[in-house]
């Protein structure tokens, strides 16, 4: 079963996808063999998804070549590639809940009588395909009615109806409790039994470890390797994920760490006590103290953007407590936080920061703006001045405020989102992601400007999945890892290597057996860093944890 | 030089200009006597005079309706508006003992107004706070708003003999036709109030990226019912200079498919029904498109009927020459000739 | 120092606030089900249950009418309620289609005035209905090809291109003529004045018959084949769909051809009412037919309908018509502050049932 035979049933060979001003895919190489599970890993952009669709036939290749089962294949769409045997079951569960289930399994290749649907035939296939992932529901229900975790079964039924020689399943788990999880599981083992070449895509490391036979890992569009899963450890493998790029400004990190020490007695700015939402992040706790720029770790999917989105007010917490300035506060919307000088500023630019068809002057003035009404405008004058001001603080180009914003690059894009929330004077600025996709020049000037806010006193949420920045940038970092807080510590001695450990097996997940490599992994992993660090969320109750800095609690 | 002409032709109102400009030198050759404005008794008369004074309605509903599409929405319902409001105005000028007096028509016009203001409250509601989409919300209103408006007319068609109210419709001050000045004055003062407040930055926020903006804080709900109501508003301003135009209120045939020409006007202006950018000089060159259109139509001595045919020809270009798909198909032959004039200079 | 912290000892947070109820794990098939909860999973279900309440209404308005007006509560009421609405049904059936695909389609009054119009003008200038009727049926078909492809190659908003389209089919009946034409051909007359016993009395119009067929074939197409299960999955998701691998553009389109052959239907069927072909007739159908749709159970939004619904929601329109006539004293307008009612009762009725459910 986990020889892997000697040909591929798919293999992709150099293959390149631009999109306009993106190099999605550069140079990259793939392959899956039969009767084994596959995983695809990356961050953000790493053109996991992108590789997907090409596989899939939802993109065409710019370059490259695609093989299945020895044939030269190219799919202009996702019929062919279906009709071919690759099957795909997508993130979002890609069915239609205002039709049964029954018809979502066999919809496209529906069994017909005299030209009209054979719906008793239907039935009957559609119950056998259900008995076999043990799955025990009406074939004639609306899938709209059923848990999105039977939706997701009802997806990998239709994708095994075609007799898939591969089978692509893109983050399946990723709203399924521990007992779904394990059906599925079964299922996939049971699949990888009958021959089918299985791909996996999940952000939970546990699980991929758990399910897969062989990874490939991809980083800003290329390929970084393809392993076994046994032979790679995970902090190896989440070091080649998040990659390491040459540290480019030394003297920040210098005295990055040089005011560790001081903050500890700052008085708390924002303090999150068991803050939580359902699906998104499991409750955790967070102070920030004013001046202070705590960084989060954690991999994509790990909860760092959805702790965030609480603070930000942009999504709403449904346990836990908020306290900000010392008065306990419930943010229901970003206009609140706003109120409250809390700044969001969002991973998403293009959806969710920017107005691209508005000039840089208004995109700048926007936040401002809201906060003082419509009826009370900012003078034209004012307007220009500040445009001015950050256009030349921030070394925005052009320089022109009158300029559409959705024409400038990337990097500059991200300046003038920073613009927006710098205006209105924030005591805590959340940054997610703000570096990524931008160049190394604009990387650094906004590496600078966090530094010197924080150091005339405000309070920075700094997002990232490139370790050095985070290291280099916070006085505290915070490590999430599937959704929960696992570790909260003081920057001072830690490394990329430590916060690679921590993020690789940081984590013991309550519900589940502790796995003994991973458990074993972590402690070893956490050693290096072991008397550098300190952990501000520990139960005080709890033995085996010394505090040695006695500010902090 | 070649660059200023560049300039101009990719502004937005390039195209739309262009279309007046043609559509008025047709008039002119068809009817040479077409750009004489004479006066005659102190007032302003002649076709252009005419072209403006008919097209006010259209303008005045059209200026409301741009705010609307500028927030990704639309209303379906100003004309039943425009008919509710002629028909309360007109009711209570028949109601009074003195249908003459200036207090009477003062009276109904406001109440006309304000009652307009519910029903733009009504709509914003069912946009902003239920959350149904904008085409079917006003759909609502659209089609029980005409039976209200009969309702208040008794299925009559309410003729009044009320000289100040007439005065509204077809009265002139300083030779100027006074729906014209009502014309300007909305127009005025929508462009005042949305672009000398921040009110138009946060319409077109809203309109080109309703999440961003309300991550910024921008609050989309009391934006959405204050458009809403500025366009029932301006729907019966228009309805009430239909209505005293011909001194009579028609529930059934004041202002249908103004809705249509109004929609119309604010695409040809160049503002996207996806919303997001606004022109309500674009709106104004739009209104102008179509009542001239309807004109040349006269002139030309086509059966004037038939202009909604033309309107159809003009709606499908105007579409098709927005369509992305158009866009695209422009973009990759203008990429081929590059490439073939590239090759050309390569090959000589 | 580094220290883990030990993840909260809480079970695992089920995850997906959006969509879908979680761990319905339903039992094998309906049996399991008491009938009590089975009607009120029926009636809160975003499929069945607006159905239901127009079915509810339906018959609770004709009982209403049967106690309070003397000779309402007949066969002969009933069956004229589809004698007069024959060509609302057929009009109400392609609107259907065109909204379970999440569209909308605003030319259908205009297109019913044309077909009248080019009817009522070829057969005075001596045309054979025999090719009359088909003629109109392709012409009105092709424009509704046009608009589906303007719709689906160009991107264009269902909403403004059937309205280029009401546009141009409305003015090219006033090319057409400026006055009502009337129509003297022996085989129209035939089937307008043409009633087809029922037996007890009861009779029918042989539009009537038509209607049904177009009501039995559209139920057919949307529920046994391809094409019409993929109009369902348009609007139940067009991505899914592709993704799917169904043929969702040629289906896009042919919704659009469906609407425009209804609309030159029923537009035969209405001269067969009116006898005459008039310009300005059937101002506002497409309200009545997009009432009939929703009131029906038809969601705006597509994927959610029935065919029969909107036969219902033609009846249910009909019969507030048949009461405001009976009642007497009630005016006509009544009629569309009533279809506006119901329509704001449906379309928040159906909003509910669909947040309830994602």
């Amino acid at each position: 079963m986990n020889q892997a035979p000697p040909t591929p049933v798919v293999e992709m060979r150099d293959i390149s996808i631009s999109f306009p001003g993106v190099k999605a895919l550069d140079g990259v190489d793939f392959r899956m063999f039969p009767g084994e599970v596959h995983s695809l890993m990356g961050e953000n952009g790493a053109g996991k998804s992108t590789l997907i669709k090409a596989l899939t036939g939802v993109y065409g290749i710019d370059a490259g070549t695609i093989t299945l089962a020895g044939d030269r294949v190219s799919f202009s769409g996702p019929a062919q590639a279906q009709a071919a045997g690759i099957s795909t079951v997508y993130q979002e569960v890609n069915l239609l809940p205002n039709l049964s289930v029954a018809e979502n399994i066999m919809l496209g290749r529906e069994p017909r009588r005299f030209g009209s649907i054979d719906w008793r035939a239907m039935r009957r296939r559609a119950t056998e395909l259900l008995a076999g992932l043990n799955l025990d529901i009406d074939p004639g229900s609306l899938l709209g009615d059923h848990s999105l975790a039977v939706q997701q079964l009802v997806a990998i039924a239709r994708a095994i109806d075609v007799q898939a020689k591969v089978l692509i399943l893109d983050e399946p788990t990723s709203s399924l409790d521990a007992d779904e999880v394990a059906e599925l599981f079964r299922v996939i083992r049971s699949l990888k039994e009958q021959g089918v070449a299985i791909l996996f895509v999940s952000h939970f490391l546990d699980q991929v470890y758990e399910i897969c036979d062989r990874l490939t890992v991809l980083r800003n569009g290329k390929l970084v390797g393809e392993y076994l899963v046994d032979e790679l450890l995970r902090i190896d493998l989440v070091q080649k994920m998040i990659g390491k790029e040459l540290t480019t400004l030394d003297d920040l990190e210098q005295r990055a760490r040089s005011v560790v020490v001081d903050d500890s007695d700052a008085a708390v700015f924002v303090n999150a006590a068991g803050l939580g939402r359902r699906g998104a992040i499991n409750p955790a706790d967070l102070p920030i103290a004013a001046g202070e720029v705590v960084g989060l770790a954690g991999l994509l999917g790990s909860g760092r953007t959805e702790f965030a989105r609480l603070l930000g007010g942009i999504d709403r917490a449904d346990t836990g407590e908020l306290t900000i300035g010392g008065t306990p506060t419930k943010l229901r919307t970003p206009r609140q936080a706003i109120s409250h000088r809390i700044a969001f500023s969002s991973e998403n630019r293009r959806d969710e920061g920017v107005v691209g068809d508005l000039t840089v002057r208004d995109n700048i003035v926007l936040a401002l703006q809201a906060d003082r009404g419509w009826f009370r405008p900012i003078p034209k004058k004012r307007q220009d001045e500040l445009a001015q001001s950050y256009i030349q603080a921030l070394n925005i180009r052009p320089g022109n405020p009158d300029a559409l914003v959705r024409n400038l690059s990337g990097g500059n894009q991200q300046k003038v989102l920073l613009a927006r929330w710098l205006a209105i004077a924030p005591r805590l600025l959340i940054l997610d992601e703000p570096t990524r996709g931008i160049d190394i020049g604009a990387k650094a000037e906004i590496q600078k400007l966090v530094f010197n806010l924080a150091e005339n006193g405000m309070s920075v949420l700094f997002i990232s999945a490139e370790l050095e920045e985070v290291l280099r940038l916070s006085h505290r970092i915070v490590v999430l890892r599937d959704r929960h807080v696992v570790a909260d510590l003081e920057n001072d001695g830690l490394t990329v290597d430590s916060l690679l450990a921590l993020i690789a097996d940081g984590s013991v997940e309550s519900d589940e057996p502790v796995p003994d490599v991973a458990a074993g992994a972590s402690v070893a992993a956490a050693g290096p860093s072991t008397g550098s660090g300190h952990d501000r969320s520990q139960p005080p109750t709890d033995p085996t944890n010394p505090t040695i800095e006695g500010g902090a609690r | 030089m070649s660059a200023l002409l560049a300039r101009i032709v990719a502004h937005r109102l390039f195209w739309p200009v262009v279309m007046l400009v043609v559509l008025l030198v047709i008039n002119l050759v068809a009817f040479p006597g077409f750009f004489t404005v004479s006066v005659r008794d102190g007032h302003l008369f002649g076709s252009l005079i005419d072209i403006l004074r008919n097209g006010a309605p259209t303008l005045i509903i059209a200026v409301g309706m741009t705010l609307v599409i500028a927030t990704r929405g639309i209303d379906l319902s100003v004309g039943a508006v425009a008919a509710i409001s002629g028909a309360v105005a007109c009711s209570i000028i028949l109601g009074s003992p003195e249908p003459g007096s200036l207090a009477t028509v003062a009276t109904a016009v406001t109440v006309a107004l304000l009652i307009s203001l519910v029903l733009g409250v009504w709509n914003g509601f069912l946009v902003a706070v239920i959350g149904i989409q904008p085409i079917i919300a006003t759909l609502i209103l659209m089609t029980a708003g005409r039976g209200v408006a009969m309702l208040i007319t008794e299925g009559q068609i309410l003729t009044v003999n009320s000289p100040p109210f007439k005065f509204l419709g077809s009265g002139f001050w300083l030779g100027v036709p006074i729906a014209v000045i009502i014309a300007a004055v909305v127009f005025g003062v929508a462009a005042l109030i949305t672009r000398r407040t921040a009110l138009g930055m946060f319409i077109e926020s809203v309109g080109i990226n309703p999440e961003a903006s309300r991550q910024s804080g921008v609050r989309a709900r009391g934006l959405l019912f204050v458009v809403y109501t500025f366009c029932a508003f301006c729907a019966a301003i228009a309805g009430l200079i239909l209505t005293a135009n011909t001194a009579a209120a028609d529930a059934n045939n004041t202002g249908l498919f103004i809705e249509l020409d109004a929609i119309l006007a604010v695409v040809i202006g160049g503002t996207s029904l996806a919303g997001g950018r606004y022109s309500l000089l674009g709106t104004l060159v739009g209104a102008l498109v179509i009542q001239t259109l309807v004109t040349t139509v006269y002139t030309v001595g086509i059966p004037p009927i038939a202009t909604m045919v033309f309107k159809a020809a003009v709606v499908t270009v105007v579409c098709l020459l927005q369509s992305p798909t158009t866009a695209d198909a422009f973009s990759g032959f203008r990429r081929r000739l590059a490439v073939r004039a590239g090759k050309g200079v390569a090959a000589s | 120092m580094t220290k883990l912290i030990e993840a909260p000892a809480r079970p695992e947070q089920p995850a997906g606030p959006g969509r879908g109820r979680r761990g319905s794990g339903t039992g094998p098939g309906a049996s399991g089900r008491n009938l009590g909860s089975g009607i009120r999973n029926l009636m809160t279900s975003p499929k069945y249950g607006p159905v239901m309440v127009t079915a509810v209404l339906f018959v609770a308005v004709f009982v209403i009418g049967g106690v309070r007006y003397r000779g309402f509560f007949s066969g002969q009421v009933f069956l004229n309620l589809l004698v007069d609405n024959s060509y609302l049904i057929v009009l109400a059936v392609g609107m259907t289609f065109v909204i379970l695909t999440g569209g909308i389609d605003l030319s259908v009054g205009a297109v019913v005035a044309l077909s009248g119009m080019i009817a009522a003008s070829l057969l005075q200038s001596g045309w054979s209905p025999a090719t009359v009727i088909p003629l109109i049926l392709v012409l009105t078909s092709v424009l509704g090809l046009l608009v589906g492809l303007m719709i689906h190659v160009f991107k264009v908003q269902p909403f403004i291109a059937t309205l280029a389209a009401m546009f141009l089919a409305r003015g090219l009946c006033y090319v057409i003529s400026q006055s009502s034409i009337s129509i003297t051909d022996p085989t129209f007359v035939q089937l307008a004045v043409a009633r087809i016993p029922l037996g007890g009395g009861l009779s029918i119009t042989p539009s009537v018959i038509i209607a049904l067929v177009v009501v039995a074939l559209a139920v057919w197409v949307l529920h046994a084949t391809r094409f019409g299960r993929t109009v369902y999955a348009i609007g139940g998701g067009e991505t899914s769909g592709l993704l799917m691998g169904l043929p969702v553009a040629r289906t896009k389109v042919l919704v659009y051809v469906i609407s425009g052959f209804c609309s030159g239907l029923a537009g035969v069927l209405f001269t067969f009412y009116t006898l005459s072909g008039y310009p300005l007739t059937a101002i506002g159908t497409e309200l009545d037919a997009i009432a009939a749709v929703v009131i029906g159970g038809t969601l705006l939004t597509g994927g959610y309908g029935f065919v029969l619904g909107s036969v219902l929601g033609v009846l249910v329109l009909g019969v507030i018509q048949t009461i405001i006539t009976f009642e007497g004293t009630l005016s006509s307008w009544w009629t569309r502050i009533f279809i506006g009612v119901l329509l704001l009762v449906f379309i928040i009725l159906q909003k509910v049932l669909t947040a309830r459910r994602r």
